[in-house]
């Protein structure tokens, strides 16, 4: 593997994790539970799908082979997606689901932007410095959530509890890297995400410990393998949606 | 025709930021560098947040602004170095205190935090300068916004977050 293939792959993972975490965001446009709730979800997924942009973008253009950001989110397809597991899981309109799955992912992403400021690659440092500060908003705005239901009545308790019940299993998996993390890391242009994992468990045990909120046990059921293109049934239906238009009509133009 | 420079910048200076048009685009910071060559302009923008849905529309502005002056104009966006709070003037955060938005401090390396207490105190409410104010979101009308509300005066605000 060259370096210019690890460093697309690398962008094209940041840009579809963005993306179909920007999607499910968006499903609730509309749908949130009050109209302050409506406007954050809709700016979190407007923030990710600007980051996806500029990664797809980038991605493209160390391909070199025409394609643009466009064709890299919507013509690909379940198996070349590299995104993480995690963020494709639905919430079934539990607004609580919803909040912790984008504070589980989001909480790495705040650090591995932090840590990718100091890229060697320009176009990676220049891109993290941006997105960092969006993702802030978001670790503390959907920490916030998660405090405030946990700590809440006895229902939300009840209901965040069975969240962290559902999403723990994702979360292994995050944190799993392959040989393009290798390659780039040794090169000084991406992070290794195992210098990370305690960082990440000491934001998410803040944050648990304020909403009362216990992890479950070590050693349960983990999920694996998103960045090799293995995922759960539910990408293929997003990407079916997402994609639906401009597989429909290949001209459409924004 | 040929233009100088500074006539172009002082064009720019004249279309208002779409979402907050107390404000000029030149005044917000997200034009970064005007190159002239005979009657063709480059303007180098970059975007607020990244996925900052009124950057199109700002680009728009302009080129149709330049255009009319007929000037060939090419728009550069650009991502490096990140646009932020800090580039707006102490007199363009007034103009913003003077239109209802509560201004963004300083950005200082705690904002990037995102448990960080903040130690300048409570945000002051843009009309009657109260400090009893309270946060009701942490986003508004759009991402660069908070919502806060002034139990002193009754008044929901808004508030450009520092970024
Ligand atoms: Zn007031």
């Amino acid at each position: 593997m060259t370096l210019n293939d690890a460093l697309k792959e690398y962008c094209l993972r940041i840009a579809d994790n963005s993306s179909i975490l920007a999607h499910r965001l968006s499903e609730w446009s509309g749908h949130g539970p009050i109209l302050e709730e409506d406007i954050a979800m809709s700016n979190m997924a407007l923030d990710l799908i600007g980051q996806a942009r500029g990664f797809y973008s980038y991605a493209a253009t160390l391909e070199g082979k025409g394609r643009t950001e466009d064709d890299l989110a919507f013509r690909r397809d379940t198996r070349e997606f590299v995104s993480r597991n995690l963020v494709e899981q639905p919430d079934n309109k539990d607004f609580g689901t919803a909040m912790l799955r984008s504070f589980l992912y989001s909480c790495l992403s705040y650090l591995q932007f932090r840590a990718l400021m100091n890229s060697k690659d320009e176009t990676i440092s220049g891109l993290s410095a941006k997105a960092i500060k969006e993702v802030t908003y978001h670790v503390r705005h959907c920490g916030d959530w998660v405090v405030r239901l946990g700590d809440g009545t006895e229902e939300s308790h009840r209901r965040i509890s069975n969240s962290v019940e559902d999403l723990w299993m994702y979360t292994s998996e995050l944190f799993e890297q392959n040989e393009v993390d290798a390659l780039l890391v040794k090169e000084g242009v991406a992070v290794d995400l195992n210098t990370l994992k305690q960082d990440w468990l000491n934001l998410v045990d803040e944050i648990f410990a304020q909403a009362k909120l216990t992890k479950p046990a070590e050693g349960g059921y983990q999920s694996s393998g998103g960045i090799n293109g293995m995922h759960t049934e539910h990408l293929g239906y997003i990407l079916a949606e997402m994609q639906f238009l401009p597989r429909a009509y290949p001209d459409a133009i924004w | 025709m040929t233009i100088s420079k500074e006539a172009v910048w002082e064009m720019l200076n004249s279309i208002p930021d779409p979402e907050v048009p107390a404000i000029s685009i030149v005044e917000l910071g997200v034009v970064r560098d005007v190159k002239v060559e005979g009657s063709s302009v480059i303007v180098d923008m970059t975007p607020t947040y990244t996925g900052c849905p009124a950057m199109k529309m700002m680009e728009d502005q302009v080129k149709a602004k330049l255009m009319l002056e007929g000037l060939d104009v090419k728009v550069n966006v650009v991502f490096k170095p990140a646009w932020t709070t800090d580039w707006m003037s102490d007199a363009t955060k007034e103009k913003l205190r003077a239109y209802g938005i509560a201004p963004p401090d300083k950005l200082s390396f705690e904002n990037l935090h995102p448990f960080a207490k903040s130690d300048k105190g409570p945000l002051k409410c843009p009309f009657c300068r109260s400090e009893n104010t309270a946060l009701t979101s942490q986003f508004g009308s759009t991402a660069c916004k908070a919502l806060y509300f002034c139990n002193e005066c009754r008044q929901p605000f808004e508030h450009f977050k520092c970024h």
